[in-house]
């Protein structure tokens, strides 16, 4: 096996324990862990934004095309460094407020057509579909997102939401009755976003066991359990000598 | 003096705010391409933010290892692998793989930065059962329909919740494709309208917050 592959293996291993630690309590190991996560994180974010912005953005346009109005993005982002230097703090408001304008005026027709106009559109559908022979039909099956039955709830669920939120009139009479409905819409989707990211959190922690799985093969030299006994052995050190030095009250 | 403190920057969010909403109404060449420039000036503007990100952790862990504080060791490990990747970064000028090989960075990349950022998250599922059997007990009619809720789609989303409930796969699908997503449609209306509100007051400037105090 390259020996990158097993030191990759061997470190993996120890980092995935280290922060592991911290389901016993806050320790040393963990901090380690948690110091080199910030750290490495980010150290690939500098150099992931140098090659993004400062190669392809900045030195290859201007330098190797010629295009030498980026020199006035690059003004205004020099302008934000001026926070550094008190006298001159006023002039990074220039930069921000260009920013600001114009995200917020990109924002304006875009946030209009696709988060109100079109979800408003997708949910006044037809409540009823025209079958064959010109009659009328009315499908029931919940398991087609299309259906007529489902067009009659998402309408519900979404007016409803709607006036759970709407606090220009007092909720009483029918109001009362469409907010209550609400909530109960409100409980079930928050119920489901909880279920959807504990199920996501346990695909991460499945991947990672099977990752220790993996590196407990005597091809890599055993790191998980080698480096698991390591890791209790630390706790128990570092736990005894905390004991001594901070003894329990009572 | 003043002009340039406070009246400049309102007056250059009121230009670009106007230019860039009504660019969206100008199906023409020439604002495409102005659109197109703006969005790699703002990435390049988003660099600089990032430096000033940056600068303040440096600081902040500076401080904490000359005044060696309580922990300052691990502001100086912090330190010396975010230089340490940097300088393998640009050694290998930010590629993670060379003809299909992995360069050093790439191996930082795989064995450490992955490792750590998916154990990090991996241990919230811990947290989060635990905070929810806190706060999940069924107190109320409403505290119980989301117990409900999400029991049902953390069945619906594992084979043995479907073998054990053959249901719950088919239900699940229908809380997140229906219920769930009119939830989300009246979620997205209500904060879409806030977010045009704050920003047509960011572009008059009766919202100057990020303008920040300080001087005038």
């Amino acid at each position: 096996m390259p020996f990158e592959a097993l030191l990759g293996a061997w470190v993996a291993t120890g980092l995935t324990l280290f922060i592991f630690t911290f389901l016993y309590k806050d320790n040393p190991l963990f901090k380690l862990a948690e110091h080199l996560y910030v750290g490495v994180s980010v150290g690939y974010t500098i150099v992931k934004a140098y090659d993004t912005v400062v190669i392809r953005l900045i030195y290859e346009p201007m330098v190797v095309q010629g295009d030498w109005s980026l020199l006035i993005p690059l003004g205004i982002g020099t302008l934000m460094l001026a926070r550094y230097a008190p006298k001159a703090a006023w002039m990074s408001r220039i930069a921000f407020a260009f920013i600001v304008g114009v995200g917020s005026g990109l924002a304006i027709p875009r946030v209009i057509s696709s988060y109100i106009l079109k979800q408003v559109e997708d949910t006044i559908r037809p409540l009823v579909s025209m079958a064959q022979g010109g009659a009328l039909a009315f499908s029931t099956n919940i398991l087609d997102p299309a259906s007529n039955l489902n067009a009659v709830v998402l309408l519900v669920g979404v007016v409803s939401v709607l006036f759970y939120f709407f606090f220009s009139i007092e909720h009483t009479g029918p109001v009362r009755v469409a907010a209550r409905t609400g909530i109960v819409f409100l409980m079930i989707a928050f119920g489901a976003a909880f279920g959807y990211t504990v199920m996501a959190r346990m695909s991460l922690l499945i991947g990672r066991l099977t990752d220790l799985i993996e590196y407990a093969d005597p091809g890599y030299g055993r790191p998980s359990l080698w480096l698991l006994l390591a890791t209790i052995t630390t706790l128990v050190v570092w736990s005894l000598r905390r004991r001594d030095e901070h003894p329990p009250e009572g | 003096m003043i002009f340039l403190r406070r009246q400049l920057p309102l007056l250059i969010t009121f230009v670009t705010g106007l230019l860039f909403a009504t660019q969206y109404y100008v199906p023409h060449p020439a604002s495409e391409r102005m659109l197109t420039e703006v969005t790699k000036w703002l990435q390049i503007i988003g660099g600089f933010a990032l430096v000033l990100g940056v600068t303040s952790l440096f600081h902040l862990h500076a401080v904490k290892i000359r005044r060696k504080e309580p922990g300052w060791g691990y502001s100086f490990v912090l330190y010396a692998v975010m230089l340490g990747t940097i300088a393998v970064g640009l050694w290998v000028n930010g590629k993670e793989t060379v003809n299909g090989t992995a360069t050093a960075f790439g191996w930082i990349y795989s064995n450490v930065m992955v490792p750590l950022q998916g154990t990090m998250f991996a241990i919230l599922a811990f947290f989060i059962a635990s905070a929810a059997y806190r706060s999940f007990r069924a107190r109320s009619r409403e505290a119980a329909v989301l117990l409900l809720a999400a029991v049902v789609v953390m069945m619906g989303r594992v084979p043995l919740g479907e073998y054990l409930v053959p249901l719950s796969g088919d239900i699940t699908q229908w809380i997140l494709n229906v219920l769930n997503a009119s939830v989300r449609r009246a979620i997205y209306i209500g904060v879409s309208l806030g977010a045009v509100a704050l920003s047509l007051k960011i572009i008059f400037g009766i919202e100057r917050a990020y303008l920040g105090g300080g001087k005038e």
